[in-house]
C-alpha cells in the first residue's frame, strides 16, 4: 500500500504558509507601530526645542520681533474669543440639523439630497472654506477680519462633523422611550426637547469638543481671511480684529532666524495643552454619562 | 354646572376654553420647531450654494482677464508680472500631484498594513489601546506637521539626500502621508470588520492560516471599503494646506523631481492671501480659479469615493 500522505510534504507547505503569516503579522504590527513611533519622535522633538522657551513670560507676552520677548498672550486670547462665536453658532445649527434629519425629516429626495451635501461639505478642504469666508464675510457682509467673520467661516467648516456626531447620538436613542412619552401624551417636540435630547446630549457633547478642538488648530482658512499674525493687543468685542495661536506658530514657523523655531515650538506646546485639555473633557463626559440601551 | 374655587366660579366651558388657550400655544410650537430646524438643516445647502458661486463668480472675472485656454495648457506660473505674466495651472497641479503621491506611497501600505493587524491580528485589548492612540495622530493640527516636516523632516532627509533644498516635495508629503495613515487605517478596518465572522471561519475551518484568510477573503470582500479609503486620502492630500505651505516652498515649476521646491494649488492661495496682493488685480481672482480647480478635484474624489462604496458594496 502506498502512502496515501507524505508528511514530510505537508509539513514542509504548512512550515512555509505559517512562516509567511508569522512574519506578516510582524511586519503589520510594526506598521501599526509606526505611528506611535512617529507621535513620540514629533512630541520629543517638539517639546526638548520648547524647554527653555516655555515660561510664565511667553504665556503674557505679546508677539515680538526679539525672540526672546515674543508670546502668546494674544493668540491664546484670540483662540478664546474665536470660541466665543464658533460654539454657539456650530452647536445650534449642527444640533438643529441633525434634530431635523432624524426626527422631523421624511424619506424623500429633499432629505436625501441634505445629507449627501452634508458629507461632501465634509470633504471640501478648508482652503474653500478660507474663500467663501474672504468673499461673503469679510467683503459682502463687511465684516472685515474680525473675530465675527473667523468665527462665522469655522462654524460652517465644522459643521458637518457636528452634524454626523449629533446625528449618531440621536439614532442611539431607543424608540421604546419616544414611545413611552408619546404615550403619557406629550408632543412631539415635547418628547425632542425632553426625552431625546436629554438621552443624547453626551454623545452630542463629545462629538462637538472634538469638532471644536479642530477649529481650534485649523490655520489654512484663516490665513486665507487675511488674520494679521502680529497684534500687540487685545480684541474688546466680536467685531475686532485678531490672531490665534495656529496664525502665530505659522508666523514663526516662516522666520529665518533659528531662535523663532524654539519659539514656534514652545507656541505648539501652548496649543497642543489647549487640544489635549479639551480632548480629555470628550473623552470624561463619554465615559461618565454615556448610557448604553 | 359649576365648580366654586375659592370666590371664583368655574364652568367646565371656562376649563374647556383655558386648555385650548394653552393648546394652542403648545400646537403652536409643534408648528414652528419642524420649521426652524429646517431653516438650519438649509445652512449646509447654503454654504454648498455659497461656496459654488462664489468659486463661479470671480473664476468668471478671472477668466475674463485671462484666457480659460492658457490656464489650462500652458506650462507657466508667472502670475506676479500683470503685463508679461502667464497663468497656465499646470505647475501647481504637478506639484499637487507630487506631494500627494508621495503621501500616498507613505499612507496607503502602512493605512492598510495597519487596518489588518488591527481588524484580523489585534486582541480586542490591543486594539483598544492602538486604535486611539493613532486618533491622536489624526488629531494634531496641520501646522504642527508643517513644522515637523520643516525643521526636523527636511534636515534628517538632507543628510541621505545632500542635494535636497530646504524647500521640497518629498518632506512634505512623507508628513502628509504620516497624518494621513490613520485615516486609511480607520476607514479601512471599518471595511473590513464589517465583512461576517462566518466568513472568516469558513476559510479558517478549510485549513487556511490567518494570513490566508485576511488576504485572499477579508481584503476581497471589503475592497470597495477600502477602495473609497483610498479615494478619500487622495482628496484630503490634495487639499492639504499648511504643511506643504511651510514645507514645500513657493516655486511654481514644472517639474517631477521630489528634490526641488514646488508649489501646489494650495499653497498658491496661501501665499497670495499672505502677501499684499490688491483686491481687484489679476492675481486676487487667480486665488478662486486655483480655488475653483481644488474644489472640482476633491469633490470628484469624493463623489467616486461614495459611488464606490455603494456600487460595489457586498452585502451579508
Amino acid at each position: 500500500m502506498g502512502k496515501l500522505i507524505d508528511k514530510q510534504r505537508v509539513v514542509q507547505h504548512m512550515n512555509g504558509r505559517l512562516l509567511r503569516n508569522n512574519v506578516l503579522k510582524f511586519l503589520f504590527f510594526l506598521a501599526t507601530l509606526f505611528g506611535l513611533i512617529v507621535l513620540v519622535v514629533l512630541l520629543y522633538r517638539i517639546l526638548t526645542q520648547a524647554i527653555g522657551w516655555l515660561n510664565l513670560d511667553f504665556l503674557n507676552n505679546f508677539p515680538s520681533r526679539r525672540p526672546e520677548n515674543a508670546g502668546i498672550k494674544a493668540g491664546l486670547v484670540g483662540s478664546l474669543w474665536l470660541m466665543v462665536i464658533v460654539a454657539p453658532v456650530s452647536l445650534i445649527l449642527g444640533v438643529g440639523t441633525a434634530i431635523y434629519l432624524e426626527e422631523y425629516a421624511k424619506k424623500n429626495r429633499f432629505t436625501d439630497f441634505i445629507q449627501t451635501n452634508i458629507s461632501n461639505l465634509a470633504g471640501v478642504p478648508s482652503i474653500v472654506f478660507g474663500l467663501l469666508g474672504l468673499t461673503i464675510f469679510v467683503r459682502e457682509l463687511n465684516l472685515g477680519r474680525s473675530i465675527l467673520a473667523a468665527g462665522l467661516t469655522m462654524s460652517l467648516l465644522v459643521l458637518p462633523v457636528i452634524v454626523v456626531a449629533a446625528q449618531e447620538a440621536i439614532r442611539a436613542v431607543p424608540n421604546q422611550l419616544r414611545e413611552a412619552s408619546y404615550g403619557m401624551g406629550a408632543t412631539k417636540w415635547q418628547t425632542i426637547y425632553r426625552i431625546v435630547l436629554p438621552a443624547s446630549i453626551p454623545g452630542i457633547l463629545t462629538g462637538s469638543i472634538l469638532a471644536l478642538s479642530r477649529a481650534i488648530g485649523e490655520t489654512a482658512p484663516l490665513v486665507v481671511l487675511g488674520i494679521p499674525t502680529f497684534l500687540a493687543y487685545l480684541p474688546r468685542g466680536i467685531l475686532d480684529t485678531f490672531t490665534v495661536m495656529p496664525m502665530q506658530i505659522y508666523n514663526w514657523t516662516s522666520r529665518p532666524q533659528a531662535d523663532f523655531q524654539n519659539v514656534a515650538a514652545a507656541g505648539i506646546v501652548v496649543l497642543l495643552v489647549v487640544l489635549i485639555f479639551m480632548n480629555s473633557i470628550a473623552i470624561f463626559i463619554r465615559n461618565k454619562f454615556q448610557k448604553r440601551y | 354646572m359649576a365648580m366654586t374655587d375659592g370666590n371664583r366660579s368655574y364652568s367646565v366651558r371656562d376649563m374647556i376654553k383655558e386648555n385650548k388657550k394653552k393648546q394652542s400655544g403648545q400646537q403652536f410650537v409643534e408648528w414652528l420647531m419642524p420649521k426652524l430646524l429646517l431653516l438650519t438643516a438649509t445652512i449646509s445647502v447654503l454654504t454648498t450654494i455659497g461656496i459654488l458661486f462664489t468659486l463661479l463668480f470671480e473664476t468668471f472675472v478671472f477668466f475674463e482677464r485671462v484666457s480659460i485656454v492658457e490656464f489650462l495648457t500652458s506650462k507657466e506660473w508667472l502670475p506676479w508680472d500683470e503685463k508679461t505674466g502667464s497663468f497656465g495651472v499646470a505647475p501647481l497641479v504637478t506639484g499637487t500631484l507630487l506631494t500627494t503621491a508621495i503621501a500616498m506611497v507613505v499612507a496607503i501600505p502602512i493605512g492598510l498594513a495597519s487596518a489588518i493587524y488591527l481588524s484580523e491580528y489585534a486582541s480586542e485589548k490591543a486594539r483598544k489601546i492602538l486604535k486611539p492612540i493613532l486618533e491622536v495622530l489624526a488629531g494634531i493640527p496641520t501646522i504642527v506637521y508643517g513644522f515637523f516636516a520643516l525643521t526636523f523632516v527636511t534636515p534628517l532627509l538632507q543628510k541621505i539626500i545632500p542635494n535636497l533644498g530646504i524647500f521640497n516635495a518629498l518632506s512634505p508629503g512623507l508628513v502628509m502621508g504620516i497624518m494621513i495613515i490613520p485615516m486609511v487605517a480607520s476607514l479601512s478596518e471599518d471595511a473590513m470588520s464589517s465583512v461576517p465572522n462566518s466568513i472568516r471561519e469558513g476559510a479558517l475551518g478549510l485549513g487556511s492560516t490567518k494570513l490566508e484568510v485576511a488576504l485572499k477573503v477579508v481584503l476581497p470582500a471589503a475592497t470597495s471599503g477600502i477602495a473609497a479609503s483610498f479615494m478619500l486620502a487622495i482628496s484630503r492630500a490634495v487639499g492639504e494646506t499648511m504643511i506643504v505651505a511651510v514645507a514645500g516652498g513657493s516655486s511654481p515649476v514644472f517639474t517631477f523631481d521630489v528634490t526641488k521646491s514646488i508649489q501646489t494649488l494650495t499653497a498658491y492661495i496661501v501665499q497670495v492671501t499672505t502677501g499684499d496682493a490688491g483686491y481687484g488685480t489679476t492675481v486676487y481672482y487667480s486665488i478662486y480659479a486655483v480655488g475653483m480647480t481644488l474644489f472640482l478635484f476633491t469633490l470628484a474624489m469624493n463623489l467616486l469615493a461614495q459611488y464606490i462604496s455603494r456600487r460595489f458594496r457586498e452585502e451579508y
